[in-house]
This record gives C-alpha cells, sequence and structure tokens, in this order.
C-alpha cells in the first residue's frame, strides 16, 4: 500500500484517507491541534490576567474600533466557508474549482492581514506599543501570534495552490488540502475567541 | 505492482544524519541522552562537593546558581526525556507490530530539534555564563533587571527549540500508537509500555505547548522589552508560576509514566508471570495522566493563592496516591507466585519499588498545604523529587537499558558489570538523599551554596556527597560494560531473555529495517507468550511475504534544526540578519519537504541484506 | 535465653532508628522538628500524622516486597511456568479502597488547618502588625503602628500574635522561620501575603531566606528575637530615640557622607537600605556574622571584629550584595566599626 500506488488510477471518494500516510496524516494534525488550544488557551490566560494592566497607555475601550474588528470577522469567517467549499469541490474531484475557492480563501486571509496591519499601525500611533504595558504585551502577542498563524496559512496554501494546479489532485496532495483547510478552520475559531475575548469583552468592559 | 526507486543509501556518518529508521533514531537519542545524563551528573558531584563541608568555597556563589540551574534543566530536558524517547523509539514500534513510526521524517525532525537546542543550551557555559535562576526560572530573578547575562536568554530559546522536537515527537508517537498497531493489537491488548507511552504522549501534547507560551513570553520579556512578568509596568510574576507549573507538573507524570511502562514489562517477564490487573494498569496511568493536569498549584503552596485553593489542590494532590497504589500492589502481586529472576534489569525494577514508594509517601505529606509551609524549598522537597525522579525514573530506565539493550544492539550487556553497577548506584543513591529529608527538616532551604556551621547540617551533607560519589562510580561501570559488551560479537538471540512475553521478542535482535518481514496476527495480551505457550516460536503472519515499502532518508530534519540554532543565536544577539538568516534556512528546507515528493523505495525481505542497526 | 536475645535482635534497628531520628532533629532555634510556638506545633503535628499513616504504607510495601522477592526467588534450572493470574477483584478493590480511607484521615486535619493557619489578624488590634520586606539579601523590618524601622532581626513580644504581611522590593524571596512557623513567598507588590505566628518561649530563632534569590540566596538569614512585652516596649522607644553622632567631628562627617546617604541611624540617614540602629546590640552583622565573646566558627566573633569584616569587603561575605566597597582607610573602619559596635540598644 504505498502512497503512490493510487496516482494513475480513478481518485477515491475521500481522497485524503485513502492511504495510511493521510490518515495518519489528518490523526496527527487533530492531535496538533489539540496543542495549538492548549498554546491559546495559555495566552488567552495570559492576556486576561494582565488586560487591565494598561498603565499610561490608552484603555481598551479608547483603543478598540468595533467597525474595523468586524469587518475583519466578516472577512476570516467567509474565507472559513470559502475553504469548505473548496474540500467540497475536491471531494466532488472538482479540481479547477477548488483551486479558485482556494485562491479566494487565500485572498480574503491577505485582506485580513491587511486590515490587522492597519490595525496595529493605527494603534501604535496612538501610544498603544509592544512595551508601553503589560496590557499592551499581553495583546500583541495574542493577536500577533494569530496573526502570524493566518500568515503562515496563506504562504501554506499558496503552495499547496501551486502544487495541486502541476501535478493535479491525487492521494498525496488531497491529504495536505485537507489538512491546510482544517488548520484554516482552527484559526477561525481562535479569532471568534479573540472577538469575543479581547475585542467585545474590552469595548463592554 | 510496485516501481522500484534507485535512493542512494548513505554510509557512516552521513547515515546518521539522514536516517528516518526509527531504530536508529532510537540510539541517536540514547548517546545524546546519555552524553547529556554525564554533563548533568557531573554538575551534581561539583554541587555536592562544593556542599561536602560547611562554608565551602570550591565553587563561587554565582557558579553554583548556574551548576543547579543546568544541573536541573539538563537532566529533566535533555537527559531524562531523551532517553524516554530512545525507548520509545526503539521498541514502540516492535512492540504493536509496526514497520516504522507514522512520520518518519518528523521522528528524525524532533531527534535533531531536541539535539540542537540542547547544545545550544550548554553553548552558553562557554559564552559568558550559564542561566541561574532555577530550572524553574521564577522571574523576576530571570528577568533582564535581575539576570543580565544572556544565560536565560540560553535557556529560553534553548528550551524553546528543544521542546518542539518533543512536542513533534508526542505526536508521532500518538499517531503510531493509534494508526499503526498490527492486526488484532486493540488498545487493550496493548503492552504497558505502549500505554505508558501513549499516555506520556498525550500529557506532552497538551503540557508543551504552555511551557512555550511561557518561554516565549519571558523571552519578548528579556529581547523584545516587553512586560508580561515586569511588575513596575504591571506584569504578574505569579503568572510565571501558574505557566510554567501547567507545564512543570504534567511534566513529571511525562517522566515517570514511561518509567511505569518499563517497570511492568521487565517484572512481568523475569517472574514469567502474566502483569497483575492488566485493565487496573491501564486505567491507573490514564487517571494519573488525567490527574496529572489538575495539581499544579501544589508547587504553589506558598506563593499565597488563598486557602481554598490550596485546600482544593492539597486533596486533588492526595488523590492521585490512589492509582498510584494501585500499580504498586499490581507489581507486587504479579512477582507473587512467579518465578522471579534477578538479572541486572531486573534488579533495577525490583529496586524501583521500595524506592519509588518512598517517594510516592513523601509526595503525600507534601500535598497537605500546611506541612508543606515547611517542607517547601527545603531539602525535603530535593529528596522527595530525587526519589521519584532518579528512584523511578532513572532506575526505570537502567532497567529497560538493560532490558531492551540486545534488541536495540544484538548484544546483552554484561551481568556481572551490570550488578556491581546497581549495587554502586542503588546504595549510592538512598545513601545521597535519605538524609536529605532529614536536612529539610531541619531547616535547611535547598538552592543553597554554601550552609554555616553550627548548625547541625555538617554530618549529613557529607554522607550526601559521598553517596553522589558512588553514583559516580556506579554510572562510570555502566560507561566501562557498555565499551565491553560492545567489543563482543554481536550474537543475541531473538528472545535472549527466553521468557519474553511481547512482540519485539519474536524477531531478530536487532531487527531488520523493516521490523516485520510480514505484519503478526497479534490473537490477545502478551502476544508472543501466547503463541509459546500453544507451541509455537513464532507469530502467525496476517499477510503474504512481499515487497515492502520503506521511506527515504533526509538531510532536511538536520538542516531544519540548524537553521532554528542558528536563528536562536541571532535573536538572542539582536542580529536579525543572522536570525531571519537562520529562520529562512528552517522554512526552505520545510518547503522542499512539501513541494518534493518521497517516493521512497522497496525492499524484498527475501534479499539477503545488512542486519539492521549498527551499535 | 534465646527468646531474649531474638527479641533484642529485633528491637536494635528500631532501637538505631530511634536514635537517628532523635539526633536528627536538629537544633531547636531552627528544626522544624522542634516546634517553638503554636503554628510551627500545629504544621509538627498534622507532619507527625501523615509520617505515621505513610510509615504504615511503607513498612506494609515493604513488608511485602521482601517476602515476594525471597519466597518466589527462581532456582537454578527451573523451567516451570507459573500459573498466569489475571488479576483479582478482591484485592485490587481493597488496595484502593485502604488507600482512599488512609486519604481521608489525613486530607480532613489538613483542610481544617489550611484554613485554621489562613485566619486574617491584619485588622486585629491586638496583634503586632509586621511589614517585611524582603531585599538582595536582607531583610526589613517595619512596625506600621509603632512608627519603627529595623533590619535583619525582628523583635517581638512573647504574648501577642504576630501579624506579618510580606512583600518584597525586587525577586521573590521566602520568610521562613522554621522552629515558629512555615514560609510565606514575598511576592513583588500586588502579591503581597500575610501570615501570622506567635512565639510564647523568649529566646532567639534563627531565620531563613527560602526561595532561590540570587547569588547570596543562602546567605540571606536573620533573627527572630522574642522578649517579654515590657523589653519590647522599651525597645521600641529606644529605637525611636535620636541617637548621637560621634563627637569626633572627622568621624562624624565620614558617617554622614559614606554612611547615612543610604544607612538610617535612629533620626538620621536614608531609608532605603537596612536600618543600623543599635546595631551593637543584635545577633548578627548581615544577617551571617554572628556576633559573640566565644568565636567557634569562621563566622562568628565580636560585633566589631564582624563589623570590621563586613566593611573591608561586603561582597567577600555577600556575594552580589548592593553595599559597595567604600574606599576607607584602615583607621577609618576601624573607627566606624568602633562606633557602630557601641550603638547598643537598652530594653
Amino acid at each position: 500500500m504505498s502512497a503512490h500506488s493510487h496516482v494513475d488510477g480513478q481518485l477515491p471518494h475521500e481522497p485524503e484517507k485513502a492511504t495510511l500516510e493521510g490518515r495518519n496524516k489528518v490523526l496527527a494534525f487533530w492531535l496538533f491541534l489539540g496543542g495549538e488550544t492548549v498554546l491559546f488557551g495559555t495566552l488567552f490566560s495570559a492576556f486576561l490576567a494582565l488586560r487591565h494592566q494598561v498603565l499610561d497607555g490608552p484603555t481598551e475601550q479608547e483603543l478598540f474600533s468595533l467597525p474595523l474588528v468586524a469587518a475583519a470577522t466578516f472577512i476570516l469567517l467567509t474565507s472559513s466557508l470559502t475553504s469548505v467549499f473548496a474540500i467540497q469541490a475536491m471531494h466532488a474531484n472538482r479540481v479547477k474549482s477548488m483551486i479558485n475557492w482556494l485562491i479566494i480563501t487565500v485572498i480574503l486571509g491577505l485582506g485580513f492581514l491587511g486590515l490587522e496591519i492597519y490595525e496595529f499601525y493605527h494603534y501604535v500611533q496612538e501610544g498603544h506599543g509592544f512595551t508601553t504595558s503589560a496590557f499592551s504585551s499581553a495583546f500583541y502577542t495574542l493577536v500577533g501570534f494569530h496573526g502570524a498563524h493566518v500568515a503562515f496559512g496563506v504562504v501554506w496554501i499558496s503552495i499547496l495552490i501551486a502544487q495541486v494546479s502541476k501535478r493535479g489532485l491525487n492521494v498525496v496532495t488531497a491529504p495536505k488540502v485537507y489538512v491546510a483547510g482544517m488548520y484554516w478552520h482552527f484559526i477561525d475559531v481562535v479569532w471568534v475567541f479573540i472577538f469575543t475575548v479581547v475585542y467585545l469583552m474590552g469595548k463592554v468592559g | 505492482m510496485a516501481h522500484a526507486h534507485a535512493v542512494k543509501r548513505h554510509t557512516g556518518l552521513m547515515d546518521w544524519l539522514t536516517t528516518v529508521d526509527h531504530k536508529k533514531i532510537g540510539i541517536l537519542y540514547l548517546f545524546a541522552g546519555f552524553f547529556f545524563f554525564l554533563v548533568g551528573g557531573l554538575e551534581a558531584i561539583l554541587i555536592r562537593v562544593q556542599l561536602w563541608m560547611p562554608m565551602n568555597d570550591f565553587v563561587s556563589a554565582d557558579t553554583f546558581n548556574q551548576l543547579l540551574t543546568m544541573h536541573g534543566t539538563t537532566m529533566i530536558f535533555l537527559a531524562a526525556m531523551p532517553m524516554i524517547f530512545a525507548l520509545m523509539n526503539a521498541v514502540i514500534p516492535l512492540q504493536i507490530g509496526a514497520r516504522d513510526v507514522a512520520f518518519p521524517f518528523l521522528n528524525s525532525l524532533g531527534f535533531w530539534t531536541f539535539f540542537f537546542g540542547a547544545v545550544l543550551l550548554n553553548v552558553s557555559w562557554f559564552a559568558g555564563g550559564a542561566p541561574n535562576a532555577g530550572w524553574t526560572s521564577y522571574v523576576p530573578l530571570a528577568s533582564p533587571v535581575y539576570s543580565s547575562t544572556h544565560g536565560v536568554d540560553y535557556y529560553v530559546i534553548g528550551l524553546q527549540i528543544a521542546g518542539l522536537g518533543t512536542l513533534i515527537g508526542g505526536i508521532n508517537f500518538l499517531a503510531t500508537i493509534i494508526n499503526m498497531r498490527a492486526p488484532g493489537m486493540s488498545f487493550m491488548r496493548m503492552p504497558m509500555f505502549t500505554w505508558a507511552a501513549f499516555i506520556t504522549s498525550a500529557l506532552i501534547l497538551f503540557a508543551f505547548p504552555a511551557l512555550t507560551v511561557g518561554l516565549v513570553a519571558l523571552m519578548f520579556d528579556r529581547l523584545f522589552d516587553a512586560n508580561f512578568f515586569d511588575t513596575s509596568q504591571g506584569g504578574n510574576a505569579v503568572l510565571w508560576e501558574h505557566i510554567f507549573w501547567i507545564f512543570g507538573h504534567p511534566e513529571v507524570y511525562i517522566l515517570i509514566l514511561p518509567a511505569f511502562g518499563i517497570i511492568s514489562e521487565v517484572i512481568s517477564t523475569f517472574s514469567r508471570k502474566r502483569l497483575f490487573g492488566y485493565s487496573s494498569m491501564v486505567f491507573a496511568t490514564v487517571l494519573i495522566g488525567f490527574l496529572g493536569f489538575m495539581v499544579w498549584a501544589h508547587h504553589m503552596f506558598t506563593t499565597g493563592l488563598g486557602p481554598v485553593a490550596n485546600a482544593l489542590f492539597s486533596i486533588a494532590t492526595m488523590l492521585i496516591a490512589v492509582p498510584t497504589g494501585i500499580k504498586i500492589f499490581n507489581w507486587l502481586f504479579t512477582m507473587w507466585g512467579g518465578s522471579i529472576k534477578f538479572t541486572t534489569a531486573n534488579l533495577f525494577a525490583v529496586g524501583f519499588v521500595p524506592t519509588f514508594v518512598m517517594g510516592g509517601v513523601t509526595g503525600v505529606m507534601l500535598a497537605a498545604a500546611p506541612a508543606d509551609f515547611q517542607y517547601h524549598d527545603s531539602y525535603f522537597v530535593v529528596a522527595h523529587f530525587h526519589y521519584v525522579i532518579v528512584g523511578g525514573l532513572v532506575l526505570g530506565l537502567f532497567s529497560g537499558l538493560f532490558y531492551w539493550w540486545p534488541k536495540m544492539f544484538g548484544r546483552v550487556l554484561n551481568e556481572t558489570l551490570g550488578k556491581w553497577f546497581f549495587w554502586l548506584f542503588f546504595i549510592g543513591f538512598h545513601l545521597t538523599f535519605f538524609v536529605q529529608h532529614f536536612l529539610g527538616l531541619m531547616g535547611m532551604p535547598r538552592r543553597v551554596w554554601q550552609y554555616l556551621d553550627g548548625l547541625g547540617f555538617n554530618e549529613m551533607n557529607l554522607v550526601s556527597s559521598v553517596g553522589a560519589m558512588l553514583m559516580g562510580l556506579g554510572t562510570v561501570v555502566f560507561i566501562i560494560n557498555m565499551i565491553v559488551t560492545g567489543l563482543k560479537p554481536r550474537d543475541a538471540a531473538n528472545d535472549p531473555w527466553e521468557d519474553g512475553r511481547t512482540l519485539e521478542w519474536t524477531i531478530p535482535s536487532p531487527p531488520p529495517e523493516y521490523n516485520f518481514a510480514q505484519t503478526p496476527l497479534v490473537r490477545g495480551y502478551d502476544a508472543f507468550w501466547k503463541e509459546k505457550m500453544e507451541g509455537k516460536n513464532a507469530m502467525t503472519p496476517a499477510e503474504p511475504l512481499g515487497p515492502i515499502h520503506m521511506p527515504s532518508p533526509s538531510i532536511l530534519p538536520f538542516l531544519m534544526s540548524v537553521g532554528l540554532f542558528i536563528a536562536g543565536f541571532g535573536f538572542m544577539y539582536h542580529n536579525y540578519y543572522i536570525g531571519i538568516g537562520g529562520l529562512v534556512l528552517t522554512f526552505g528546507c520545510m518547503f522542499l519537504r512539501s513541494v518534493i515528493d518521497d517516493h521512497g523505495f522497496h525492499i524484498d525481505p527475501e534479499e539477503p541484506q545488512d542486519k539492521g542497526v549498527k551499535a | 535465653m534465646m527468646n531474649r536475645w531474638h527479641v533484642l535482635k529485633r528491637l536494635t534497628p528500631l532501637l538505631a532508628g530511634m536514635v537517628l531520628l532523635l539526633s536528627a532533629c536538629g537544633r531547636a532555634d531552627l528544626s522544624t522538628l522542634r516546634p517553638q510556638g503554636p503554628v510551627a506545633e500545629e504544621q509538627f503535628g498534622l507532619m507527625t500524622w501523615s509520617i505515621i499513616i505513610m510509615a504504615l504504607v511503607v513498612v506494609v510495601v515493604f513488608v511485602l516486597a521482601a517476602y515476594v522477592i525471597i519466597r518466589f526467588r527462581r532456582r537454578p534450572g527451573d523451567k516451570t511456568i507459573p500459573v498466569q493470574v489475571e488479576g483479582s477483584h478482591k484485592l485490587e478493590i481493597i488496595w484502593t479502597v485502604i488507600p482512599i480511607i488512609l486519604l481521608v484521615i489525613l486530607g480532613v486535619p489538613t483542610i481544617q488547618s489550611v484554613f485554621g493557619l489562613a485566619k486574617d489578624y491584619t485588622n486585629d488590634p491586638d496583634a503586632i502588625q509586621v511589614k517585611v520586606t524582603a531585599h538582595q539579601y536582607w531583610w526589613e523590618f517595619e512596625y506600621p503602628n509603632l512608627g519603627v524601622k529595623t533590619a535583619q532581626e525582628l523583635l517581638i513580644p512573647d504574648d501577642a500574635v504576630i501579624s506579618i504581611h510580606a512583600e518584597t522590593k525586587d525577586v521573590i524571596h521566602s520568610f521562613w522561620v522554621p522552629s515558629l512557623a512555615g514560609k510565606i513567598d514575598t511576592n513583588p507588590a500586588g502579591n503581597a501575603n500575610t501570615m501570622y505566628f506567635s512565639a510564647p518561649k523568649k529566646g532567639v530563632y534563627l531565620g531563613k531566606c527560602a526561595e532561590l534569590c540570587g547569588p547570596s540566596h543562602a546567605l540571606m538569614d536573620f533573627k527572630v528575637k522574642v522578649v517579654d512585652r515590657a523589653s519590647f516596649e522599651r525597645w521600641v522607644t529606644a529605637q525611636k530615640a535620636p541617637v548621637a553622632l560621634p563627637q569626633d567631628q572627622e568621624l562624624a562627617d565620614l558617617l554622614t557622607n559614606q554612611c547615612l546617604s543610604c544607612h538610617a541611624i535612629g533620626d538620621k540617614g536614608g531609608k532605603v537600605y537596612p536600618n543600623l540602629t543599635g546595631i551593637g546590640s543584635r545577633e548578627s552583622v548581615a544577617g551571617i556574622l554572628i556576633n559573640t565573646e566565644d568565636k567557634k566558627y569562621s563566622n562568628e566573633g565580636t560585633v566589631e571584629e564582624n563589623l570590621k569584616r563586613w566593611l573591608k569587603d561586603p561582597q567577600a561575605v555577600k556575594p552580589g550584595n548592593l553595599m559597595p566597597t567604600v574606599e576607607l582607610s584602615d583607621q577609618q573602619i576601624e573607627a566606624i566599626s568602633k562606633y557602630l559596635a557601641g550603638l547598643k540598644l537598652e530594653y
């Protein structure tokens, strides 16, 4: 049962789980996301412990602008949906459509990153730098970790788009795309928590 | 059906740098881990030399703090963890009837990141001073204000890199154990060591990310002026303690559970008896793993968390005694009615049981918060955790090494030297640490560079130092044993102990590259023993003989780790070109790994070939 | 005859153990095993209780292990296969339930004691309020209600509860007087801790820092001196009384410029570093140079000798401490030590 013995044959219904390698990959990625959950959980705890320590810097209420964050949330949630469409297309063996949905996902991811960079730039202008207070350090670390995850995801999915365009969908590439989709959902879920815990709670008090 | 690919087979050093074979990676882990065990041991000896008499001036106060910090950090992260991974790598795939781990490439990556993280940490000795804030690295002492050398930078960056390797290893073994078991090897037929490795891997998965966050936060504080733990900027010093111990307590169980697994295997084999109460052993292991996450604040009773937290964590901690007690009695009753053979492996295993019980009961004593106000940070605690880690884990590791050495290297370790090693180490251990209980109760705090004369500490400290020398002597005997054994011909039988019960004893020692020519069919717990009792001397195969697909060797894991090593230096000394250059190397290799498919190659088990790993 | 000999033989290890235990109790002013006040006694009680329960467990396991190891060892050439036992529900239930019972009988007093020792005396007017501030590597003791501050030596009356408020000015330390009470960490401000203890027996007790705090962590000792109420009150008054500088103007200037810029003596001098009022009547210099006429160990000497030793090279006594080596001639050190050694409080 080697990985590439299926390459030339008919693609199975769930190509990501057709080989032992694929099943290993999907399982291990679930496990990895379990570890990532602890990672973000710890970052959230640190943020919650320090969020009132603003010192002379601006407070959460002064800083956050909900419309901007809501737009970012909307963009990222939409990108999650488009990544679902991509996986559906993969299961239907419609490679072109899958690639298109992945491209849209990447573009939305880039849009989110753009907004985040704009937001951070704005905050620094208002005197909310990385070293301003314990709150600011915890804020940038938490939100920045998430941003770095998004950036990594954008690069990763782009590489996968190139790979699939060149070699087509098979039992080697399918698990990669599937796993990238899982990753994308995960960072989306993390953002929902960031939106709630950092921004909404910050705004409400 | 299979197209053979021409794969370059490396030899010599290149073979070791590129190998993805779990058996060779196990050997790499073993020698790297043992090397750092010697380094940590040397640090321990220096500590005991400094403390052999009152007001001694053998090393300076700051050097002493570096020694105690590096002793703890080295022993836990760079010696114990890799030696555990060595045995897991050498044994787990064999015990579940698999040809390799789920991710051979990641396995190699895990080793090399650990290795370069470890090297980075130890470079600190030659770069202006090792970390000196204790292995717990409590802030503010570890903050840039109070620890202004680069020592703690080496600690945070080295451990992040090494921790990454551990996390990768943990995920790999979880996936391996879940997905790669041979037909018939259900969860409740898995050998106890496999179960222990499984739970340990799960603990690694959920504990290490917390440490990573703590280390990142401390690194940001130190290198980029962040304020996580800087109280003058609103940071919180107690936050570090919480993050550290949320990782740190599960870490203790990450260390001890594999030892429990080893002991279960060894005692059962050398008693010629099935493990008593197998299902309750599994249950106890799972429960210990679960409770391990609920008790971190018992390291912080004197931090001032208030009576409610102290009461809850006291009780939660005491509860762990119950599953641990189940294990102890199950081991004793495995021996009961058995036919016990005292090989060196079994001496270590049998010596483990009462020794670990002594460490366990002091653990329960420490769980009583008001009494802990007296024990905490005294030599009593030092005695306690050395009883569980040395008396528990290290005795377990040596037991496992003597037991599986023939499987790893094809040679049985010398028994006479082994017994010398055991008795020197065992007696030395008790001499060193038993008296330390009393030193603590008599008012000697831990991590002290000197103690004043006339406090009544002199005699016991002398005894303790003598004991440490005996342990060192024992270790030297073990090194001699390794060399002597290495010079002998490689002639170990498949089942050198003749009473092997599990799958690893059904294949040659050392096994061929593909482990099992045919995947075995598992028909019950103690799969091999079951076949033996039915008069067979081999497993029933679950598949016809055919070509076996193997992954290709790769240098990329090595290069990726080198990249992280370089990046660590770059960021530490604020040289961002070097830092980013290192990361580019790492991510570049990752990119190559993603775009270049590994087709692997095929081995025909019939064709004659060189027999597995070389020692 | 035979019987008595057997009994004796059995008792020997027990007796040897007892002797070891007794000799291992340590000094009465330092050991947790010889509690000198109610808090340490309560903790000692819990310790003893847990040791008894745990000794029971250890004995059971040891006896069982010894029996099994001797009784079931393999005879050479023995090829028999023992009966393969899967387990025994009855036995497994027994060794699950008995530990639970043992834990309950340990857990109940633990919980009681946890809450008992957490009693808050910080607003009790009858308690002596002490603010303990830890520094690298010395202890500052302030009595906010009495308006008095001292260093290295906590003076308390024998008839009151001492309510401690502990925090640090730099890194985390831990305040520990083993024979009077268990320890409490001194965290940076914001996480300050409280505890209480009392010391009904007059005398001097040794205190230690129990949390790694830097190179001289091992040397960060202090003393707790317990006196009766009347002399405590005399001490408070004496501590507040103005102190005269030496007649010799040169020495007075030297003191003012070199010492009082950081240290306080009576009503004069800086407030940030260890208060030197009455240093001549303290038990030690810098916490570890013990003042005694009857010198036995290398860290002992008369007050004057110890002061001289400290002033000559503070870093040699306590590596890493913040006291600079002040540029003083031998005569100046001599004169300052003599003056400081003469600063004795009558109480």
